[in-house]
């Protein structure tokens, strides 16, 4: 953060409708990507033999797009809600700290800013602690409005294209498979990285010999512990050294 | 297509346990913004969970392909070969990687599934 960053006394006088169209100038890459994959959740939602509600439904009331995927598989086969749960909890454990860095300090209305923090997405995230530049309240609720816009409209689309086609593509349920496969490159790119990708790799095969049934909740319970016990292992060993 | 008869109160749960989830993840740090950043518990588990918790992901969604279609087992991990073979040497675009490897897997396991039929005939 700059120095000149600090509280901007009431940020140059834009008018709305200049701050509205910089918010969707914003959102328009990140949209690039979030309709099409949008679209493809519309599709599996009705290719699983779900109801068709349920693509907004979730759209609107888990607003997250991985955990959404990964929801219509956990729901056709009727997980119990305990580890929907679980879940949820550890696939959206980084919003916590998206809080850092997002300046809803901007938005001063108090139901703008309860849509704000809902809205909080990976996207929204990623755009704003990329930008610059200070935002001003209208910018960013159109950014994050537009990016809930694209993302149920491309549910609403793949729910449509469905209703038309024949019948189902198989295969495209991969589609999930392929996305936590590259979102694990991504992350996975420094040396750093490799004991948890060590510790997850444990945690999975411990999980589908133990609990083949259960192997996702079982696995990631086994991580989050192992995690701890490295952390603990740490404090351990950190303290130890400062003693001798 | 499948048709799925799921208990209306079992989705409203879902529904409305994944909506208090959410809202408190990303809510909660707004309201206990430095506790929350001091503490070296969790400055660690933010930089260890995510490569693991999208490494177990991946590797349960992948087994769940396979165990689903075992027929498929080698289309299934050709086709993870080829998400990371495009991610990796195209330039870390996710909807072009996903695209690619949704593409392969949905082509190999049709193409042998034409076979299949061919040969009944």
């Amino acid at each position: 953060m700059t120095l000149s960053s600090a509280p901007a006394q009431a940020p140059p006088a834009r008018s709305r409708r200049t701050e509205v169209a910089a918010g969707i100038r914003d959102s328009l890459a990140a949209g690039l990507g979030m309709f099409p994959i949008g679209i493809a959740f519309g599709l599996l939602v009705v290719q699983a033999g779900l109801p068709w509600w349920i693509a907004p439904a979730l759209s609107v009331m888990a607003y997250a797009g991985s955990l959404e995927l990964l929801l219509i598989g956990l729901i056709v086969t009727a997980t119990p809600v305990a580890t929907i749960a679980l879940t949820t909890l550890l696939v959206n454990f980084r919003h916590v700290f998206y809080a850092f860095s997002f300046p809803l300090h901007v938005v001063r209305n108090r139901f703008a800013k309860a849509y704000s923090v809902y809205a909080l997405t990976d996207e929204a995230y990623a755009v704003t602690a990329a930008a610059k530049e200070e935002w001003s309240p209208w910018r960013l609720l159109t950014l994050q409005v537009a990016f809930q816009l694209y993302w149920v409209g491309g549910g609403l689309t793949g729910v449509a294209i469905a209703s038309v086609m024949p019948g189902p593509v198989k295969g495209l349920e991969f589609a999930l498979c392929a996305l936590f496969v590259t979102l694990t490159l991504d992350t996975a790119r420094s040396k750093a990285q490799v004991p948890s990708l060590v510790l997850a790799g444990l945690s999975f095969t411990a999980a589908i010999v133990l609990a083949p049934d259960a192997a996702l909740f079982v696995a990631l319970l086994l991580y989050v512990l192992l995690l701890l016990a490295r952390f603990a292992f740490g404090v351990y060993r950190s303290k130890k050294d400062s003693d001798a | 297509m499948p048709d799925v008869t799921l208990d209306p109160w079992y989705l409203a749960a879902v529904l409305v346990t994944v909506f208090a989830i959410n809202l408190t993840l990303r809510a909660a740090p707004f309201a206990a913004l430095k506790p929350l950043r001091a503490s070296a518990l969790v400055r660690s588990l933010t930089l260890w969970m995510p490569v693991g918790v999208l490494a177990i992901l991946a590797a349960v969604t992948l087994r769940g392909t396979l165990i689903d279609d075992p027929a498929n087992a080698v289309s299934a991990l050709v086709a993870v070969g080829v998400t990371v073979a495009v991610h990796l040497l195209g330039g870390r675009r996710t909807l072009l990687s996903v695209g690619a490897g949704t593409f392969a897997y949905v082509l190999l396991v049709n193409l042998d599934a034409a076979g299949a039929l061919a040969g009944l005939f």
